[in-house]
């Protein structure tokens, strides 16, 4: 039996990504790192600022999400994420710039804590990755 | 009778209003397919997002607390409706369709008693509201400066209303905009987005039950606040392309008019040209006879 299933990332503009041969997904749930292999249970959660990796046959792939939900489902893994950018294709400097953003938001006064968790959290995964 | 000249003035402008209106005509075809294409592009993001609010509010157990955004208030007296429209005019009957649609049903909500709020995504609704609800208008939004629907654009607007409904500024929320159909026909729509409808499809209904991290509720609370900026988003999208299908066609009926025009002004303009030879022509025969 094959160990694939497929992935598709939507974002509102587009299909941003759709694969029929994923292998494993490791996606930052909010409570944590989860990776799914094939016949996962059915699932929703939603996501905190991090990496996205998808191991498929075809290759791998890492993308950077600030936010978004993920739903499994008969195999059927869909991500629905409003800001997600390419590791490979992405630009040092708009990574500087997304680090900036979230720096200042951390820096705000008036921040709730919720607020503040995801702000600190954007700015560790970028820093890693800078 | 009009001079030959002033006609010959007269056919030299409608055919330069021809050329402009023919010239937009191609742009808003232009602009069309790429507006149709992201609202086709758009739709599975919004579509999905309803399965797994369907899905999620199934398995929410207990109703009374489900979060606010779905379930309401509690209240039904202060309603909120944003109006989209576009920024830019000649569009046919594009604006006037969805300020129509609006007042028709202002007027139900006013009748009924409630107190109605107005926010207006768009310049050209603002202008045509201001007469009438001006006092009602608490806010105007206007894209001008973004060339194309963006979802940074929409989850502004979301922001806004989610804003005024956690200070309970409001209990109702309702978005009217122009489905697109096809170039020649847009639907104005009015949609609830809070409290939240949903809308039962039969066909993605899932047997077995899911499996939440974190609780159902707190997805729900997160998704919710993404659910309003989505929708609003739908919504600019399926404007964009009914804005850009309604100029298109409204364009195409000017240049036809604009032709017909030049037509006939054109036989008008022959008609006085031998009317003045044959007036000549008589003047010199009888001064010739005369002799």
């Amino acid at each position: 039996m094959s160990e694939e299933f497929k992935i598709e990332i939507i974002n509102p503009e587009k299909y941003f990504l759709s694969k029929e041969d994923a292998t494993e997904v490791i996606i930052p749930a909010f409570e944590g790192e989860m990776g799914i292999l094939k016949d996962h249970i059915s699932i929703i959660s939603f996501l905190k600022p991090g990496i996205i990796t998808i191991n498929a046959k075809s290759g791998e792939d890492k993308f950077y999400v600030e936010d978004g939900i993920v739903e499994f489902k008969n195999n059927n893994l869909s991500v629905l994420t409003s800001s997600i950018f390419n590791l490979k294709e992405i630009e040092k400097n708009k990574l500087q710039d997304l680090l900036k953003k979230a720096e200042e938001e951390a820096n705000k006064d008036e921040i709730n804590d919720q607020a503040k968790y995801l702000a600190d959290q954007k700015i560790e995964v970028l820093r890693s990755l800078n | 009778m009009a001079s030959l000249d002033d006609l010959k003035k007269r056919i030299a402008s409608v055919k330069s209003t021809q050329k402009i209106t023919k010239a937009m005509k191609m742009v808003a075809a232009a602009k069309l397919r790429r507006a149709q294409e992201s609202a086709e592009k758009g739709r599975p993001y919004s579509e999905k997002m309803n399965n797994i609010i369907l899905n999620l509010s199934d398995g929410i157990s207990d109703k009374e607390n489900a979060p606010k955004l779905l379930s309401g208030s509690g209240n039904d007296k202060i309603h909120l409706c944003v109006i989209m429209t576009s920024d830019r005019g000649l569009c046919g009957g594009f604006n006037s369709n969805i300020i129509k649609k609006a007042k028709s049903y202002f007027a139900k909500l006013l009748k009924e008693g409630k107190n109605l709020k107005i926010i207006t995504v768009g310049s050209k609704g603002n202008d045509q509201l201001k007469r009438a609800y001006g006092e009602k208008i608490i806010e105007n939004i206007s894209f001008k400066d973004s060339k194309h629907a963006n979802y940074f654009d929409a989850d502004k607007v979301g922001k806004i209303v989610i804003e005024k409904f956690n200070k309970e500024e409001f209990d109702v929320c309702t978005i009217f905009y122009n489905q697109f159909k096809n170039v020649i026909t847009q639907i104005p729509q009015a949609q609830q987005i809070i409290p939240l409808k949903v809308e039962n499809s039969v066909e993605d209904k899932s047997e077995d039950s899911y499996e939440f991290e974190p609780e159902e509720d707190e997805i729900l609370g997160n998704l919710l606040p993404k659910n309003i900026s989505t929708q609003i988003f739908k919504a600019m999208l399926e404007n964009s392309a009914s804005e850009q299908g309604s100029r298109m066609s409204a364009m195409d009926n000017a240049t036809r008019n604009a032709g017909e025009m030049v037509d006939k002004l054109t036989i008008e303009y022959n008609r006085s040209r031998q009317a003045a030879i044959t007036k000549e022509l008589i003047e010199i025969i009888s001064g010739a006879e005369s002799l």
